[in-house]
């Protein structure tokens, strides 16, 4: 599943980050902040509006991602 | 001998909100020049210090950044320094690596990837104070053995708290050998942070408590209104008192020094009212600039700018801009030049761009003396609704306008970009901080310079020639009519009238609107001054009422809502955009926005109103 399916407050493994487009800027930057391969992730929260961006931990720091960010991230099943 | 060897070269490197900036400012104090780099508005910040044993060091603070890898112009510029590719930049002596001690996680694996460089080079791990508050233990000596590079422990934020740096930097640090290693920068962090970092919890206790509340759906949303509804009353109570303050110092300023000038009236007009005029209308908005990004500032360094682009961000988006446009873009109701200033905290260049175009479009306190004059001429004081007061809906109306078409414009130039390529958000929401004063003191110095030097000149120079246009040539003897009819204002007025007659414009508005353009609230004294009335402008409510139509009145409405009038703006973006094309994309169609709707307000009113 995706990330932008995990349920709040829930966390995962992350198993990869897909490029939507050749070397995708964004899906590289994800790397940068640490969604690879085996790295917990938790949903820790919404937006307000429309329940986006998402607030996602993942090392010792929180981001926010939009929807169509957090879906290139691939995860395992919920833990 | 060392004491005459030029000073040394060091670079400060570092992941954004690792406390680069503080430390930065806690080494350099003030002693810091602010630059762009050359070709690019990405800002160079360099400052100068000297360590206890009399040794002079020359620091430059690159710009943030997450990876050497990435696109940013900003990783390009901090990339290309460390490695000395810069054109006019020359290669740096040492790198100051600096990292959030709390956040190693992340700043690790950056950390890794400047070492990767191969340069000399130390690391500093900031906020070791908090760290150890959160109980968070790092075993210096093991980490500094795994990366090969000397590590020291620094608190930016504390009298002293960079002593342990300032005494690294006194002993030789060489260049690290780096053995060719294709493990993934990821795993070595992993194995660095297993080795050297016991950390109890991963995120800070009272961060997430505070997140709770600030980003909750609603609470948070609440909360945003009431901290930008502060802000608000803050500009306006504040700034208001200042700005006539300073205008009303100015004005004395001008006549007395005038007064030494009764002999020549042309050289006193000049400095009275060109010279004086125009530092005025520099300085007028110096407190709003201030007491905005005093504000501004704060957020920033508290943690909470980035929330609030969280909480707006789908809202904005929308419009095809970012939740970080938010900020800027609410500044720009006080005014457009501190609100076109702090785009600087929009990443992204394109909606960066976006947000400085469309800026000029929310209701700034300049255009409220017209508003004022034209409503209070024209809307009678009724109560509609039974609750509303007629000339408020007008009031409110004009800045709902405004608003809508910012909006507007902000989707015609997303559909109008040929680039269609996905606007990024992904953005960190980094610890909550007590805001520091020196370094928000700093930071304000560093807004009311930029502003000072490189938007007061602009203005100044404009206001000059406004003053020149508007003082020559003189009436010929015997002249009934006030003076600037006859002058170059007056003569363009009269040309501009046959541009604007289909807006319904007479021509004394099209002469008020020459001088104006130095700031829209001059064109209410010019309009007093062309209907001879200097010093009256009670009287001009009584004549505009009596000699206008309301069609030309609702006319004149409608093109302030969008007029490029204000030259201050364009200056201001001029030098945040480093463009001049930006700045004649900006006028031309603020201009047809103008025309367009005022020519629409007219002739529809006249057919309604016959």
């Amino acid at each position: 599943m995706r990330l932008s399916e995990l349920v709040q407050g829930l966390s995962a493994v992350v198993q990869e980050v897909e490029d939507l487009t050749e070397k995708d800027p964004i899906s590289r930057r994800l790397r940068d902040f640490g969604f690879v391969s085996g790295e917990p992730v938790r949903l820790v929260g919404r937006g307000p509006i429309g329940a986006d961006p998402l607030l996602v931990q993942v090392g010792y720091t929180r981001f926010a991602l939009r929807r169509n960010e957090a879906a290139r991230i691939i995860i395992g099943e919920p833990a | 001998m060392s004491e005459a060897a030029l000073p040394m070269r060091l670079a400060l490197v570092g992941s954004p909100n690792c406390g680069k900036t503080a430390l930065f400012n806690q080494l350099t104090g003030g002693r810091q020049k602010v630059a762009n780099y050359a070709g690019v508005t990405v800002e160079r910040k360099e400052g100068r210090f000297s360590t206890p044993s009399g040794r002079n060091y020359l620091l430059l603070d690159l710009p943030g950044a997450y990876s050497l890898d990435a696109a940013s112009p900003d990783e390009i510029i901090t990339r290309k320094v460390c490695l000395g590719e810069f054109p006019g930049e020359s290669v740096p002596d040492l790198i100051v690596c600096v990292a959030d001690a709390t956040n190693l996680r992340l700043h690790l694996r950056f950390v890794l990837e400047v070492r990767k460089l191969g340069r000399p080079m130390v690391l500093a791990l900031n906020m070791s104070d908090a760290a150890r508050r959160r109980g968070i233990r790092i075993d210096v000596d093991k980490l500094q053995a795994r990366l090969g590079i000397p590590v020291v422990e620094t608190v930016a934020v504390r009298h002293g708290g960079a002593a342990e740096l300032t005494r690294c930097l006194e002993g030789e640090v060489r260049a690290v050998a780096v053995a060719e290693d294709s493990t993934d920068l990821h795993v070595q962090v992993r194995e660095l942070i297993a080795e050297a970092v016991s950390m109890p919890r991963r995120t800070a206790e009272i961060d997430d408590a505070i997140d709770r509340i600030v980003l909750h759906p609603a609470l948070g949303l609440v909360l945003l209104a009431a901290i930008m509804f502060l802000i608000f009353q803050a500009v306006f109570s504040w700034a208001e008192p200042l700005m006539e303050a300073i205008e009303i110092g100015i004005a004395h300023l001008g006549t007395w020094v005038g007064s030494a000038l009764t002999s020549m009236p042309m050289l006193q007009s000049l400095v009275v009212d060109g010279i004086f005029a125009g530092i005025g209308s520099v300085l007028v908005f110096l407190p709003q600039i201030l007491i905005l990004f005093l504000f501004i500032l704060a957020l920033e360094e508290s943690g909470y700018l980035p929330r609030a682009a969280f909480l707006l961000d789908r809202l904005m988006l929308g419009a095809g801009l970012t939740g970080r446009s938010f900020i800027p873009l609410l500044s720009s109701f006080a005014c457009a030049i501190p609100g076109i200033m702090a785009t600087r905290s929009i990443q992204d260049p394109r909606d960066r761009l976006t947000t400085i175009l469309i800026a000029p479009l929310m209701t700034c306190s300049a255009r409220l003396p017209v508003y004022a004059l034209l409503i209070a001429a024209f809307i009678p004081q009724r109560t509609v609704a039974g609750v509303f007061n007629l000339q408020g809906v007008v009031l409110f109306s004009l800045y709902v306008a405004g608003i809508v078409s910012a909006l507007a414009v902000a989707w015609v130039i997303k559909l109008l970009r040929k680039d269609k390529s996905e606007h990024a958000l992904l953005m960190e929401l980094p610890s909550y901080r007590v805001p520091h004063v020196r370094d928000i003191a700093i930071g304000l110095w560093e807004r009311a310079n930029i502003f000072l030097k490189r938007v007061g000149g602009i203005i100044l120079s404009l206001t000059i020639i406004l003053w020149f246009l508007s003082t020559f040539p003189a009436p010929p003897a015997g002249a009934t009519e006030p003076a600037i009819n006859y002058s170059f204002a007056g003569q363009l007025g009269h040309l501009l009238h046959l541009v604007f007659a289909p807006l319904g414009f007479n021509w004394q508005i099209c002469i008020a609107l020459v001088p104006g353009l130095a700031a829209r609230e001059v064109a209410v004294s010019s309009l007093a001054t062309v209907y001879a009335l200097s010093g009256h402008e009670e009287g001009l409510q009584a004549i505009v009422a009596s000699q206008w139509t309301l069609a030309m009145a609702l006319s004149l409405l409608a093109w302030y809502v969008f007029a490029p009038m204000c030259l201050s703006t364009l200056a201001t973006v001029r030098r945040e955009t480093n463009s001049w094309r930006q700045v004649w994309i900006m006028a031309a169609y603020l201009f047809a926005l103008a025309y367009v709707a005022s020519l629409l307000t007219y002739q529809i009113a006249r057919v309604v109103g016959s």
